[in-house]
């Protein structure tokens, strides 16, 4: 399971494994916001906590083919089938690597991002604070519907309609917690329904990915 | 160490073998021979637990190393992060042996990416003996070898043998074993039923 984790991490990091991809993506669309809708903050700050919340979710969505179908076309994923590793160990691992390459730097990423954006000054630790929260349960669900898709060509269309419908949970009550907080209002309700979803996926998901997976390896 | 009780396969959902018997002992190899199609590798890919058998039973799955068309090499990591990677999935000791039997010494901090497919292909083998299993299952391994490896590859898998393993392979060509019978899959070969067709769907 550690090496399965260091090998995933180390192909991200390598030359051509996407790591930053997502970062860079979360990057341009929050500086390129401000061009967009004008750079008065009394426009940008009430929408910021969503316009970071959607950059972040979209930036997870793009790198998201990559987790499974990778190990597909090369035949390792068969060979990692047949290895003496639960094939739920090893979708939850894929979905963990997934999160420290991606997920974990826009969280780090966001609250510089913010400032961008005028998020108000209370809003920088619950936006933070549900970012963290949230991002694994995107790289969990977005592993599931990778499983979904695997071995199809092109999949990545397919798995976007798949996944998106499944995301809005996390998205409504993640942008809900950093937009309370921006405003100083009680995030309690939004931050323990974010907690649930994301504990939920954590504990549920890594085995309907498992049992889809074993289907489409045949 | 293996053993088939008249296990069908099918692929996609259609039936292409039914039927088929076999016994695999200590230190034997069990060549498997077909026309393309035939499905040698549906088989193999049956035996190594990927699929299901729609019929029969199938013992000593649990023992089976499996090496495919696809060599699973990642191009990024060098040869000996590659073997070292199935060491740990597999929870054995060495890749020095791997390296060694298949002559890839010189060749360990390469990338897989910049291997020859011939390289790859002796990297992908390498895989069998780190995996510590004793019962081999490969599809056409000699596929892009020339023949000093596969004359490497049948030193492999005669060792192996030797050991107390088992192997069962399909290829078209002779690897020179010892102790080996060959198995031709054509008789097996499923008559296509009437309701074979909406299985996939049912």
């Amino acid at each position: 399971m550690r090496a399965l984790l260091l090998r995933d991490l180390a192909l991200a990091v390598r030359a051509g494994g996407g790591f930053g991809l997502g970062l860079s993506f979360f990057l341009i669309v929050t500086v390129l916001v401000p061009f967009a809708v004008g750079p008065d903050t009394g426009t940008l700050a009430p929408i910021a906590p969503g316009v970071l919340w959607i950059g972040a979710l979209l930036a997870c969505l793009l790198s998201l083919d990559r987790i499974l179908a990778l190990d597909w076309e090369d035949g390792s994923l068969d060979l990692l089938a047949t290895a003496p590793l639960p094939l739920e160990g090893i979708v939850t691992v894929k979905a963990l690597a997934h999160w420290i390459t991606t997920g974990l730097p826009l969280v780090a990423a966001a609250p510089a991002l913010g400032v961008l954006l005028s998020l108000p000054g209370p809003g920088y630790l619950w936006l933070f604070v549900s970012l963290l929260l949230g991002t694994p349960a995107l790289s969990v669900i977005g592993t599931f519907g990778a499983a979904l898709v695997v071995g199809l060509k092109r999949g990545g269309l397919l798995m976007s309609l798949l996944v998106l419908p499944l995301y809005v949970p996390t998205l409504i009550f993640g942008a809900e917690v950093a937009r309370r907080g921006a405003e100083g209002l009680d995030v309690q309700t939004p931050l323990l329904m974010l907690a649930g979803i994301s504990t939920g996926s954590l504990a549920l998901l890594p085995f309907a990915a498992a049992a889809v997976l074993r289907v489409n390896l045949r | 160490m293996l053993t088939l009780d008249s296990v069908s396969v099918t692929r996609g959902g259609v039936p292409v073998l039914d039927d088929v018997s076999l016994a695999l002992g200590r230190g034997q190899a069990v060549v498997l021979r077909g026309p393309n199609g035939s499905g040698k590798t549906t088989l193999l890919r049956t035996v190594a637990g990927l699929q299901p058998p729609a019929a029969g039973r199938i013992e000593g799955a649990e023992r089976v190393a499996y090496a495919g068309h696809a060599d699973g090499l990642k191009a990024s990591l060098s040869a000996a992060e590659n073997l070292r990677f199935w060491v740990s999935a597999f929870g054995t000791h060495d890749i020095l042996p791997a390296l060694a039997a298949f002559d890839l010494e010189a060749l360990a901090d390469r990338r897989a990416g910049e291997m020859s497919a011939g390289q790859k292909r002796r990297l992908g083998l390498a895989r069998m003996l780190v995996t510590g299993r004793p019962v081999w299952v490969l599809d056409e391994p000699t596929v892009s070898l020339d023949t000093t490896s596969v004359g490497l590859f049948a030193k492999a898998v005669s060792d192996h043998l030797e050991k107390g393993g088992a192997a069962l392979i399909a290829t078209h060509i002779d690897l020179g074993l010892p102790d080996t019978r060959t198995l031709d899959v054509t008789p097996y070969r499923a008559r296509p039923r009437a309701a074979a067709a909406d299985e996939a769907f049912l």
